[in-house]
C-alpha cells in the first residue's frame, strides 16, 4: 500500500512541473464564425483578424477557429467545447451568439470572452462592434448621386438594431442629395445563403434598383448586379472581384488590430470587460478604393464626408430628423446618442414600408 | 462473367451487416480524404470518433451532449419510420417540429409569470398538438384531395420557417429584450423550463420521450396489429387494401404521430437545450432525422444507434475543425459519405454477386421473385 502511494505520488511530480511550465504555452484564441471563412464578406475579415492575430504573436499565439455554427443551442456547445480545450480567449462573432457566449462564460471565469455586436457583458465578456453606420452615410451619400431609377434596393439579414440603423444611416445620406430616392428593403432573416440573396437582388433589380446595397455576407448580391450591369456596394470586406465593374466601393471591417490589442492583454494579465465600439477615425471602418464610375466630384464629397466623420465634425444622424410615423427625434443640430443607436428599432421618415414584427 | 441477379427476398444476414460495412467504408474514404487535405488521417478520424466519448478533457461534456443533439433526432426519426415502411412520405418533419415549438411556448408565454407545476405540461400538450395540426395539412389533402404529400409537406416547412420569425418578431419578442427579435429564455423560468433530470447526463425530458417512442414503437412493429398494417401497406399495397386498411386512415394516423413526435421535439428543444423561440430556431433536426431514420433501417433499435452516430459526428466533426483544423466541408461530407454507402451497400442485400454465366432458371426466376418481395 505504502509503494503504491509513494508511486502515486512520484506520477504526480511530472504533472506539477508540466502546471508549472503551462505559463509559457502559447496564449490559444479560438473564433466562432457564423458563415464559411470563404463567404467574402463578415466572416472572410473575422478570419483575416484571426490570420494577423497569428502573424503579429507568431509562437506566442496558438489560434482555432469552428465555421458556420448556427445561432442557438448548438452555438453554446461549440463555445463550451472551445473553453473545454484549453482556449485562453474566444471571439464569438455574431450578434446571434450573444445568450450562448454570456451562459458558457458563467460557467468558465477563468477564460476570457469577446463577443462582437451584442450587449450582455460580465467580468470575462468583453464586447466589441464597429460603427458601420458611418460607412453606410458614405455610401449612402455616393448612392444618392449615382441612381438614375432613383430607387435603391437594400438587402437586409435581421431586423436588428445593427441592421434598421445602417439602412437609416444610408437613407439620411442619400435622401439629403437625392431627396426623391427610394429605398425598397428586403428582409432575408439569415447572414449566409447566396441562393437567396441573389434571389433577392434580382427580384430588386426587376422592380427597376439600379443601385445594391446589402447587409448579409455572402458576395452573391454583388455577383447578381454585375451580370445585371447595374452598381452595388460591398459589404463587410472588399468585393470586388465578385463584381470588378460593379463594385463602387465596399465598407470594409477591419478587426486585426482589436484582435492583436485584445490578445496581448490577456496575455498580459491586462484585459478587463469593456465595450468597444469604434469606427472609420479608429480605422475599425474602412472603404474600399472609390471607382471610376463615380464622377470625380462626387467621390471627393464622399471623401470630404468620410473625413468628417473621422474627424468628428459630422455625425450621420443629426437633427432635423423624425421617424418614420412622422414623430420628432432629434432637434436640428442635435446628434444621437449611443444608446438609442445601439437600441434603434424604428425607421426614420421617409424610408416606405415597415420592419417586420 | 461477374453478374448482379436480384435476390428472392433481401438477405437477413447482409440486411444488418451493410450498416456496418458502410461505416468501415466512410472510415476508409475519409480517411482518403483527410490525407488529401494533408491531415493526418488517424488523427482527424479519432477526434471525431473517439474524443469526444474517450478524451479526458471533453468525454464528461461532450458524452450527455451527445443524447441532447441525438434526443430530437431519434424522436423524429421514430415517428417518420412508421409512415416510411407504409409509404407515406412525411418530409415536413422540420416543419411540424418548429409549428410545435412556436404552438408549445406560446401556451406558456401567454401565462408567463406564473409558477405552476402545470406549465410545462401544458406547453408539451401544446408542442404535440402543433406538430400534429401542421401535419395534418398534407395527411388530409393527401387523404382526401390525392396531393402530393412529399411535396404539401415539404413546402409547408418554409412557411413554418416563416411563422417561427414572425412569431420571434412579433407576438413571442421578449419584452424586455430591448428590441431585439427572440421569447423570453424559457430555460431560465422555472415553470417553463426542460432541465437535465440528473445532472452530468444531458438527459432532459425529451431524452425521455426519445426513449419512450422507441419502446412503443418496437411493440406496435412487434405485437400489434396496426404495426402489421403498416409493414403490408409498405410491402404489398394492394393485399393491405384487400385486408380491409383503409388509406386514407392509415395515411392520418402515420403523419399524426409523427408531427405529434415532431412538435415534442420541438418544444422539448425550445424549453430545454435551445432555451428560446429565436429567428433561427430551426437548425434541420427535421431533415436530419429523415437521414437517420434510413440510417437506422426504419428499425426502432437501430434508429437510436443511427442517432447517436450523426449526434457524434457533429460533435466530433465541431471538435476536429477547433482541434485539427478540419473544414466544416469535410466533416459534411464525411457524413454524406455514411448515407451514400449505406445506400451504395444496399445493393447487396437486396442483389447478389454471382461468378459465371446466368442460368435461365435463374433469369426466369428473379423477376418473379423480386416482383413477390415488393
Amino acid at each position: 500500500m505504502k509503494t503504491l502511494l509513494l508511486a502515486g505520488a512520484a506520477a504526480l511530480l511530472p504533472l506539477a512541473t508540466l502546471a508549472q511550465s503551462a505559463g509559457d504555452d502559447p496564449l490559444k484564441v479560438g473564433f466562432i464564425y457564423v458563415g464559411p471563412v470563404g463567404d467574402g464578406g463578415w466572416t472572410y475579415e473575422h478570419d483575416q483578424g484571426r490570420l494577423a492575430l497569428e502573424e503579429a504573436l507568431g509562437d506566442g499565439v496558438e489560434t482555432t477557429f469552428v465555421e458556420s455554427v448556427p445561432e442557438g443551442a448548438d452555438a453554446e456547445r461549440v463555445i463550451q467545447q472551445m473553453a473545454l480545450t484549453g482556449h485562453d480567449l474566444i471571439f464569438t462573432t455574431s450578434f446571434g451568439f450573444m445568450d450562448a457566449t454570456a451562459n458558457v462564460a458563467e460557467q468558465f471565469p477563468d477564460v476570457t470572452f469577446e463577443h462582437a455586436t451584442g450587449y450582455k457583458r460580465a467580468d470575462n465578456v468583453g464586447t466589441y462592434s464597429a460603427r458601420f453606420y458611418e460607412g453606410r452615410a458614405v455610401i449612402g451619400h455616393i448612392a444618392g448621386h449615382m441612381t438614375e431609377t432613383g430607387k435603391i434596393g437594400y438587402i437586409a439579414s435581421y431586423p436588428i438594431p445593427e441592421v434598421i440603423r445602417g439602412i437609416n444611416a444610408a437613407y439620411l445620406a442619400a435622401s439629403e442629395v437625392n431627396p426623391d430616392v427610394e429605398f425598397s428593403v428586403v428582409w432575408l432573416y439569415t447572414w449566409f445563403d447566396p441562393a437567396q440573396e441573389a434571389d433577392a437582388a434580382r427580384a430588386l433589380i426587376e422592380q427597376g434598383v439600379d443601385v445594391i446595397m446589402q447587409h448579409t455576407d455572402s458576395t452573391a448580391p454583388m455577383t447578381a448586379a454585375e451580370e445585371a450591369g447595374i452598381v452595388a456596394f460591398g459589404q463587410a470586406s472588399d468585393m470586388a472581384a465578385a463584381g470588378p465593374t460593379a463594385q463602387l466601393t465596399a465598407i470594409i471591417d477591419d478587426w486585426a488590430p482589436y484582435y492583436i490589442r485584445r490578445a496581448e492583454e490577456v496575455r498580459d494579465g491586462t484585459w478587463t470587460s469593456e465595450d468597444t465600439w469604434e469606427g472609420i477615425a479608429e480605422g475599425m471602418v474602412e472603404l474600399a478604393p472609390f471607382s471610376d464610375r463615380i464622377p470625380e466630384e462626387v467621390r471627393a464629397s464622399a471623401q470630404a464626408l468620410a473625413d468628417g466623420i473621422a474627424a468628428g465634425e459630422v455625425h450621420p444622424f443629426t437633427g432635423p430628423i423624425a421617424r418614420q410615423d412622422g414623430t420628432p427625434w432629434l432637434a436640428e443640430g442635435e446628434t444621437a446618442d449611443d444608446e438609442t443607436l445601439a437600441g434603434m428599432n424604428f425607421y426614420v421618415e421617409g424610408i416606405e414600408g415597415d420592419i417586420p414584427d | 462473367m461477374i453478374r448482379v441477379e436480384p435476390r428472392p427476398a433481401p438477405s437477413r444476414l447482409w440486411n444488418a451487416l451493410t450498416p456496418l460495412l458502410a461505416v468501415a467504408l466512410t472510415l476508409a474514404a475519409g480517411a482518403l480524404m483527410f490525407a488529401a487535405l494533408g491531415v493526418g488521417p488517424g488523427a482527424a478520424l479519432r477526434t471525431i470518433f473517439l474524443d469526444p466519448l474517450f478524451d479526458p478533457r471533453l468525454a464528461a461534456f461532450s458524452r450527455p451532449q451527445l443524447l441532447v443533439k441525438a434526443a430530437p433526432l431519434i424522436l423524429i426519426a421514430i415517428g417518420l419510420s412508421l409512415g416510411f415502411r407504409a409509404g407515406i412520405w412525411n418530409i415536413g418533419a422540420e416543419g411540424q417540429y418548429l409549428i410545435g415549438a412556436v404552438l408549445g411556448a406560446a401556451a406558456g408565454l401567454a401565462l408567463f409569470p406564473a409558477e405552476s407545476r402545470l406549465i410545462f405540461p401544458l406547453m408539451v400538450l401544446c408542442g404535440l398538438l402543433g406538430g400534429l395540426l401542421w401535419a395534418m395539412i398534407p395527411a388530409l389533402l393527401k387523404a382526401y384531395a390525392r396531393t402530393n404529400e412529399i411535396l404539401v409537406s415539404l413546402l409547408l416547412v418554409y412557411v413554418a420557417e416563416n411563422v417561427v420569425a414572425w412569431a420571434a418578431l412579433g407576438p413571442l419578442r421578449n419584452p424586455d429584450g430591448g428590441g431585439f427579435p427572440g421569447s423570453r429564455q424559457l430555460s431560465r423560468w422555472d415553470a417553463a423550463s426542460n432541465p437535465e433530470l440528473i445532472a452530468g447526463t444531458g438527459a432532459h425530458w425529451g431524452v425521455v420521450a426519445a426513449m419512450l417512442a422507441v419502446v412503443l414503437a418496437y411493440a406496435l412493429f412487434a405485437r400489434a396489429k396496426l404495426g402489421y398494417d403498416i409493414r403490408l401497406a409498405g410491402e404489398a399495397p394492394r393485399a393491405a387494401r384487400f385486408a380491409g386498411v383503409s388509406p386514407p386512415r392509415l395515411v392520418i394516423l402515420c403523419f399524426a404521430v409523427s408531427g405529434g413526435l415532431a412538435g415534442l421535439a420541438g418544444i422539448f428543444e425550445a424549453t430545454g437545450p435551445s432555451g428560446q423561440i429565436g429567428i433561427d430556431f430551426g437548425v434541420g433536426y427535421g431533415f436530419t432525422a429523415i437521414i437517420v431514420a434510413f440510417l437506422g433501417r426504419l428499425n426502432p433499435f437501430g434508429i437510436v444507434l443511427a442517432g447517436l452516430l450523426m449526434a457524434l459526428t457533429y460533435i466530433g466533426g465541431e471538435l476536429a475543425q477547433m482541434m485539427v483544423g478540419i473544414p466544416l466541408a469535410a466533416i459534411q461530407a464525411l457524413q454524406g459519405m455514411l448515407l451514400f454507402f449505406l445506400l451504395g451497400v444496399d445493393v447487396l442485400s437486396r442483389y447478389r454477386v454471382r461468378l459465371g454465366r446466368a442460368r435461365p432458371a435463374d433469369v426466369a426466376a428473379a423477376p418473379r421473385a423480386a416482383e413477390a418481395a415488393e
